[in-house]
């Protein structure tokens, strides 16, 4: 039977320990805030201003017109001119510009012929860097534009086929999706780290030859050394949450025991990957490796940087053994679009599955010896 | 009083190809105090840690305290107090946070525990020590916490590894006055050291070489029972008086010791004084009686002895 003076002992040591720690106490605040603003304000993924060049063969007003219209887009920037198609190209190459857009020298004629529905080939060609495909994607939106000798026509759009309405983020803005997933990365990072290195330096230091030969069972030492760190993960999460509002406007959840509860699930869940780790790690420097081992498929499986969706089957499969692709898709569901926690049930379901097994793993491997 | 408190038959531990304890037969009663004497890394480490069921032995039975190991180490977790050689309390908590750890791990209630804290706060004089780091405490102060939080539960068996190793002279014997109480009161201890005057202290003394035990007797009776003998001698050119006999199989070791050299004199030779007056004509020579160092050197071999010459 585990005692509970024991698991207090041990969390009320770890906590002074960490209390008296700076630098690591200070991460904890740190880590969260300067990865918020970085992420929050850098990542964007709604393009803007590429840098492109035009090859303007016609050089009439018309041309002229549609060069100044696709500025005011904001889409592209035509911060080179050339004379020649091989010029851009080479401009291309040396990583200058982006996009190229060639208006043939017959661009009036072929303009006139096409709207009067002669003439079914395009007016003009963009030539875009595809080594980017975010870029080029954000350019080639722009062939779509209903182009008239006029000039570009927003107004008299031809009626869509099929509407698209946006709920949730109708501004399409980056940062409301990131915010909530950055929960995940920085949690992911911190709370296998601590754990880990929170068990491993013991036994760096000489504690844990001690420790084995009290009366101490591997399960009190586990849960003493969780607990003070689900109070440092719902603060992290916090600081994200509430700075993300603040400065980027993010919703606040309006469920919050679905909040807590999602939170919670992931931070057990990480806490318990660490103390696996840390049954395996010798010193503190391995137990960082393995956790940046995790930390990366965590950031770009889970779906914070990149859908989900867009991944290949097996990529997918990998993602679903990260408790990571579980929490950014229950925090995005809680967060950004007001679900409730039971409404998530298989991603529920599965991080407390993990935590139960890992919790289990790591208690079996703790070995009160040391061969 | 004769009671048995550890035994091993054939204990053997190999790390590897490497065999760190060796065939090891140990019989210790209860509240003797018993020393584990031998060079580094002779073994004397591994040997207390197969006996608090750290590690498991290859070969080999142990009893501890009535317990088999490896199969019954965790019920002799609470019989047991093992001071670690290198200080194994948490650094940065205070004298007072490290004892009370302790207390709390050992179950200790809130009434028994400070009431036993402030006993052995006092008993090793480490009261204006309460609110200091262990991590700042010199090092005969961490050895007396150690050796506090180690006792702290009353274990009837203690598991010294060489508590002595950062402690001056002073404090060495103060710190030995402690064991000699709690043995008084019945309590078992294992001490494993290198120093001579620490180990002529112990009730019983095994020394140990390359993980196999050379010699288990008192110390008085190991001195009284070495065949080797031992003689001083005087003269200008101690040096190479030393240079000249070390090379010769008749003698175990040379050492000089002020303006004195020490010459230990292997038991084979009949008459080892009119031998060594014949090597050394005109030098002044006078047999005494052995020391534990000359017990230590004449029973670890030659390896060992050659290498304290230098
Ligand atoms: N975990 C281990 N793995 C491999 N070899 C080991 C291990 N522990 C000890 N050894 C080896 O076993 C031998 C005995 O080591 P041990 O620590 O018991 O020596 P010791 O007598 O305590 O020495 P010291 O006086 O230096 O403390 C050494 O040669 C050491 O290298
Ligand atoms: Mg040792």
């Amino acid at each position: 039977m585990p005692s509970l003076r024991r698991i207090n002992a041990i969390m009320f040591k770890e906590l002074r320990q960490l209390a008296r720690d700076r630098i690591t106490f200070a991460m904890i605040v740190m880590i969260p805030l300067i990865q918020l603003v970085l992420f929050g304000y850098a990542i964007n993924t709604d393009v803007r201003q590429v840098p492109s060049a035009v090859v303007d063969l016609a050089g009439t007003a018309q041309s002229r017109q549609l060069i100044y219209d696709l500025e005011a887009s904001q889409v592209v920037q035509f911060s080179h001119r050339f004379d020649s198609v091989v010029q851009a190209e080479q401009a291309m190459t040396s990583g200058v510009v982006a996009a190229v857009l060639v208006l043939p020298a017959d661009f009036q004629r072929r303009l006139a012929l096409r709207q009067q529905g002669v003439l079914l080939q395009p007016v003009a060609q963009w030539i875009t860097d595809g080594s980017d495909p975010l870029l080029s994607g954000a350019v080639s939106v722009l062939s779509q534009l209903p182009l008239t000798l006029q000039g570009i026509d927003s107004s008299n759009n031809p009626a869509a086929v099929m509407q698209v309405v946006r709920y949730f983020n109708p501004e399409q803005r980056t940062a409301v999706n990131i915010v909530p997933g950055l929960i995940a990365v920085i949690l992911t990072m911190t709370m296998v780290l601590f754990t880990s290195a929170a068990v491993v330096r013991e036994r760096e230091q000489g504690n844990m030859e001690f420790l084995i030969t009290t009366p101490m069972q591997p399960l009190e030492l586990m849960l003493g050394k969780i607990v003070p760190y689900i109070a440092v993960g719902c603060i992290q999460t916090g600081i994200i949450l509430g700075l993300g509002h603040l400065l980027f406007a993010v919703p606040l959840p309006l469920h919050w025991l679905s909040l807590l509860v999602v939170t919670l699930l992931f931070i057990l869940a990480s806490l318990t990957l660490g103390l696996i780790i840390s049954t395996r790690a010798t010193t503190q420097l391995q137990a960082m490796q393995v956790t940046v081992f995790i930390l990366l498929p965590s950031i770009l499986l889970s779906g914070f940087m990149f859908p989900y969706a867009a991944m290949p089957l097996a990529a997918q499969w990998l993602a679903e053994v990260l408790p990571a692709t579980h929490f950014v898709r229950m925090i995005r569901a809680v967060v950004l679009r007001d679900a409730q926690w039971w409404t998530l049930s298989y991603d529920v379901v599965y991080l407390a599955g993990f935590t139960l097994v890992g919790l289990v793993i790591a208690t079996l491997r703790f070995k009160k010896r040391l061969d | 009083m004769t009671e048995i408190v550890i035994e091993t038959r054939g204990l053997t531990k190999y790390f590897g190809d490497y065999c760190a304890v060796n065939n090891l037969d140990l019989s210790i009663r209860r509240g003797a105090i018993y020393g584990f004497l031998g060079p580094n890394g002779c073994g004397k480490s591994t040997t207390m840690r197969l006996l608090t069921g750290l590690l498991t032995p290859c070969a080999g039975e142990v009893r501890v305290l009535g317990n088999e190991l490896p199969q019954q180490a965790e019920a002799l977790r609470r019989k047991i107090g093992y001071m670690t050689q290198k200080f194994s309390l948490y650094d940065n908590l205070s004298v007072m946070e490290n004892l009370q750890f302790v207390a709390q791990i050992y179950g200790l209630t809130k009434r028994q525990s400070p009431q036993r804290i402030a006993q052995l706060l006092a008993l090793y004089h480490l009261e204006d020590k309460q609110k200091v780091r262990a991590g700042a405490l010199s090092g005969g102060q961490k050895q007396r916490l150690a050796l506090a939080a180690a006792t702290l539960h009353e274990p009837p068996l203690l598991l010294l590894d060489e508590p002595t190793s950062a402690v001056d002279p002073e404090n060495r014997r103060e710190f030995w006055e402690r064991l000699f109480d709690l043995s008084d009161a019945g309590t078992t201890i294992l001490v494993s050291t290198h120093y001579m005057d620490e180990a002529e202290r112990c009730h019983g003394l095994a020394i140990l070489e390359l993980g196999q035990k050379r010699a288990d007797a008192s110390p008085q009776q190991l001195m009284r029972q070495l065949k080797a003998s031992v003689f001083l001698l005087q003269g200008d050119n101690l040096r190479q008086l030393g240079k000249q006999l070390a090379p010769m199989s008749e003698v175990i070791s040379t050492a000089q010791i002020g303006n004195t050299l020490r010459v230990l004199l292997a038991p084979a030779l009949a008459e080892p004084q009119q031998w060594l007056q014949r090597q050394l004509p005109g030098t002044s020579l006078q047999r005494v009686e052995p020391n534990l160092e000359d017990v230590f050197v004449a029973t670890t071999g030659v390896g060992y002895a050659k290498s304290a010459q230098n």
